[in-house]
């Protein structure tokens, strides 16, 4: 069995993996910010003492926890429309659903990080006369978010590991661009290599810069 | 949402949706015992192997964490073939993923031995037990029921993980739904009873973990 390397196809090509680790990391940033929004809504109603809003939110993050992305992103993507709800491209889709699914896994720890907030804070905001509002604004998220960084910054490498997935659906992203190069040029082994060697520098490249920021503001407990 | 007929296409497609979801079944089955034993075998490398052999396993630990395992499914996919070795698609995703699977496994064993205090191993020294029996009697009893929720976890995650290998063209239960819906075009209707299908076996791995997790939970640290 003979294999020729042939390396400068995967140059030529190259284009397709630039753009694609770009896309996957827009694609990721914005379903980390996305599901910040909703995993901090998801985890004030399970809080809350209203079944109505305590209920919808936990079936939602149980039901997200426990289906597969793909089958979800397939939902999404096929099954709404169906519905009439919403009729995006495959790479909002794909963003919406990925949003949606971080927003499951972060609503377990921003209740975490909720309750690790030190109660003589909260009475600290109301013995300077803060509103409820108030509070939750200059008290609970500041020091939320920087009690949640190092969860964050896994959860940022995670997702970009996770847009390989948007694949399936035609998003032109890193695993698709090699992909095309495998089934077009038929260098496996390079492509693949090369795939491998990218995802790990962006992972590692994000965990060290976020190191960095946690370094900075992560709250010691 | 029409029930009646997605009773029906259930049943015409019977043996297509159970042959799907046998398939799963087995290939989550076969990764989560292949990779817990594999990552057994890597963790305790980590924990008590000569420097080289910790240093490839932190290499491989690494270089697998750091990327998707869908682009390790497509390399297994693609690239078994060409080094000669004819195997299905199925044998290539189960390869793939228990390789991924070992590398959290290790992980997680690694975590867990290595946060067993040291005195605990003094102990069993000091009553005349060698390596093995150390392991067997004092260390890993301790650290299996650290493991535990973690190891539920990744079990879960397994079991989603398996809908990938649909991707690399495996009649699994995602594929096999895929070809019912291709049929009929009650997408939601599938998608939803999918949706409900991963709950259940994910809900019932997770009761079973935490049912062994009180009955093991006889001693407290």
């Amino acid at each position: 069995m003979r294999y020729n390397f042939n390396w400068p196809v995967i140059w030529r090509n190259s284009d397709r993996l630039y753009y694609g680790i770009l896309l996957g990391l827009a694609i990721a940033v914005v379903a980390l910010a996305v599901g910040c929004v909703i995993g901090i809504l998801l985890a004030i109603c399970r809080q809350s003492r209203n079944p109505l809003l305590r209920l919808p939110a936990t079936v939602f993050v149980e039901v997200v926890r426990n289906t597969p992305l793909l089958l979800l992103v397939f939902f999404v993507y096929f099954g709404l429309p169906e519905l009439g709800v919403i009729a995006f491209d495959n790479i909002e889709t794909f963003t919406a659903t990925l949003a949606l699914y971080a927003g499951a896994y972060l609503s377990e720890v921003f209740r975490g990080g909720l309750a690790a907030i030190p109660a003589a804070y909260i009475e600290a905001g109301r013995a300077i006369g803060l509103t409820r509002f108030q509070r939750l604004r200059y008290v609970i998220l500041p020091v939320l978010f920087r009690i949640v960084l190092p969860s964050l910054s896994s959860a940022l490498i995670s997702l970009f590991k996770d847009t390989a997935l948007a694949a399936a659906i035609g998003v032109p992203e890193l695993t698709f661009g090699a992909r095309w190069i495998n089934v077009n040029t038929f260098q496996v082994l390079e492509t693949w290599m090369v795939t491998a060697v990218l995802y790990l520098a962006v992972c590692y490249t994000i965990a060290i810069g976020l190191r960095q920021v946690e370094k900075r503001y992560a709250m010691v407990r | 949402m029409d029930f009646p007929a997605l009773m029906h296409e259930i049943y015409v497609a019977r043996w297509t949706l159970s042959g799907g979801l046998l398939t799963t079944l087995e290939s989550s089955a076969l990764v989560i015992v292949i990779g817990t034993f594999a990552g057994g075998l890597i963790g305790l490398g980590l924990c008590y192997g000569p420097i080289v052999l910790r240093l490839l396993l932190r290499g491989y630990v690494d270089f697998i964490r750091g990327i998707p395992s869908l682009v390790l499914i497509f390399f297994s996919f693609y690239g078994t073939s060409l080094i000669g070795l004819n195997i299905s698609a199925f044998a290539a995703g189960i390869f793939a993923l228990s390789a991924f699977a070992a590398a959290h496994i290790g992980e997680l064993t690694r975590g867990a031995v290595q946060s067993i205090p040291l005195a605990q191993t003094d102990a069993a020294k000091s009553i005349g037990l060698g390596f093995w029996q150390r392991l067997a009697y004092a260390i890993l009893p301790q650290a299996l029921r650290r493991m535990l929720p973690a190891w539920v976890n990744i079990a879960s995650e397994m079991v989603k993980g398996s809908t990938l290998l649909s991707l690399i063209g495996v009649l699994d239960l995602l594929l096999a739904t895929q070809q019912a819906i291709a049929r009929t075009f009650l997408i939601i209707e599938f998608y939803c009873a999918l949706i409900v299908v991963f709950f259940v076996i994910n809900f019932t791995l997770s009761q079973v973990g935490a049912a062994v997790e009180r009955r093991m939970a006889y001693v407290r640290f």
